[in-house]
């Protein structure tokens, strides 16, 4: 049965505070995540040798390694060093990383599949490469890439709950702590369960709706 | 007879290989402006990497282009402002994939001309009426008939004001029903005046519209006269026979 009081009056006020948190948590990180995406992509793709390499290493260091063992070393273990961070910034920090790790593999794939002729045409034109890379080639590989990078988002919104574990108070956070006092963990995880569900659809339907919005006829599919 | 200062493009001993295969053993020819020159001549014989190189799409290994006094091999970062003057129509079209007709042809206006959106949008517009096209200037490119979409690219390299155009196998990519209406473009672009070099197949093209047919093989102009010269009177064995095998593979068509 499920017990009202105990959800209206107990559980659900702390789960909204740390919803809250999760959200600023996603919201701070895609945009950022994307960035860093498209740089790393980019690097790869058009870089040099050694910058080249560099984006290499760094999409294989943070695609190998777990998450949260990154976030310990950027909460924990960066102070040691001098640098230290509030539990929310390392939390996003930590996102940012991982998160344009993946995109850019995406990016990279949009990028290489954008036929050699679309550059040729941009630089007959006289457009310089630069230009020819952000206002031909990019647009159409962010169009390629954004499947996966809205795979991404929605794994993005689930590991944001590991932010709990550098003590930022987020989704599952608050819960951990109700769970704890009043030693009903079945029932709100269940809760906290089905309040990611709900953020997942949602997520889901809109970058569905933004994938249709910048659907071009003969480009996918 | 034209005077030396209507010289546009001077092509002065172009040589370009791909490792051990020598494409271009050193091509040289004067372009003087409003000509059409068509080259010609069997597949693989350099033709369209010679084109490349004059816009530096394809960067020779020896030799020198001018573009109206200037070079434009070894321009360095100026290269963008030489390409602007050379338009080039691609065998595939290139059709920018992500924009409508119309965007393509303003996106150049807008971030190489510096253009505001407005103004560039309706010289866009202007440039594919020219081209019979301003009904398709929201459709995407992949909604375009391959003549349609040929028209287009042609539209987008004209609205750079080009002092040359550079046609690589325009028709090739399209059946004999659009092959038509490209031409049929390219031919009221010839005789107003544009300065064209066209690499084809389309020998009725070349004989009515060129006032130079080059034939080159194995990286060679092996010949080059006017079309009534060289079509009827080949000083070479070799451009004779690559003339009859295509007018033969015509006669055959027709009689389909």
């Amino acid at each position: 049965m499920i017990d009202f009081p105990f959800l209206n009056d107990v559980l659900l006020p702390p789960l909204m505070e740390g919803l809250i948190v999760t959200l600023k948590l996603i919201f701070c990180s895609v945009p950022f995540g994307m960035v860093m995406g498209i740089l790393i992509a980019m690097g790869r793709a058009y870089g040099n040798r050694q910058v080249s390499f560099l984006c290499r290493l760094y999409v294989i260091i943070f695609k190998g390694c777990p998450l949260l063992m990154l976030l310990f070393i950027i909460y924990f273990g960066l102070p040691s060093v001098g640098i230290s961070f509030e539990p929310f910034t390392a939390s996003v920090i930590g996102f940012v990383i991982c998160n344009g790790a993946y995109n850019s593999e995406y990016i990279r794939g949009g990028l290489q599949s954008v036929k050699s002729g679309q550059m040729n045409a941009a630089l007959a034109l006289g457009m310089t490469k630069r230009q020819a890379i952000t206002s031909i080639v990019l647009p159409q590989a962010m169009r390629r890439a954004l499947p996966g990078i809205s795979n991404e988002i929605i794994y993005l919104i689930k590991y944001s709950s590991l932010a709990y574990m550098l003590t930022c108070i987020e989704l599952t956070g608050a819960g951990k702590i109700v769970a704890s006092r009043y030693f009903r963990f079945t029932f709100v995880f269940m809760i906290v369960g089905i309040i990611y569900l709900i953020l997942v659809s949602i997520a889901s339907r809109l970058l569905r709706v933004l994938e249709n919005k910048l659907e071009i006829p003969g480009l996918i599919k | 007879m034209k005077t030396e200062d209507e010289l546009i493009l001077k092509v002065e001993d172009i040589h370009k290989s791909y490792g051990h295969i020598e494409v271009l053993k050193g091509v040289s020819f004067d372009v003087r402006k409003g000509e059409t020159k068509v080259f010609i001549g069997p597949s693989g014989t350099g033709k369209s990497t010679l084109l490349r190189c004059i816009n530096q799409l394809t960067e020779p290994d020896s030799g020198h282009v001018w573009l109206g006094g200037k070079e434009v091999t070894h321009s360095g970062k100026d290269i963008n402002q030489y390409r602007q003057k050379m338009g080039m129509v691609f065998q595939n079209f290139n059709l920018f994939d992500h924009l409508t007709a119309v965007k393509n042809v303003a996106i150049s206006l807008i971030k190489v001309k510096g253009m505001k959106k407005g103004e560039a949008t309706e010289k866009a517009m202007e440039e594919l009426r020219q081209v019979g096209m301003e009904a398709q200037a929201d459709l995407y490119p992949a909604e375009l008939s391959g003549g349609q979409a040929q028209r287009v690219s042609i539209a987008r390299a004209l609205a750079m004001d080009p002092d040359v155009m550079l046609f690589d196998e325009p028709t090739s990519a399209l059946d004999p029903e659009l092959t038509g209406e490209v031409l049929e473009v390219m031919k009221k672009l010839s005789s107003r005046g544009m300065t064209m070099l066209v690499v084809t197949h389309e020998m009725g093209f070349a004989y009515s519209v060129a006032n130079e047919i080059i034939f080159m093989e194995h990286g060679k102009i092996v010949e080059s006269g006017t079309p009534s010269k060289l079509v009827t009177a080949p000083k070479f064995e070799r451009t004779k026979q690559f003339l009859s095998r295509l007018s033969e593979l015509y006669t055959l068509s027709d009689k389909q």
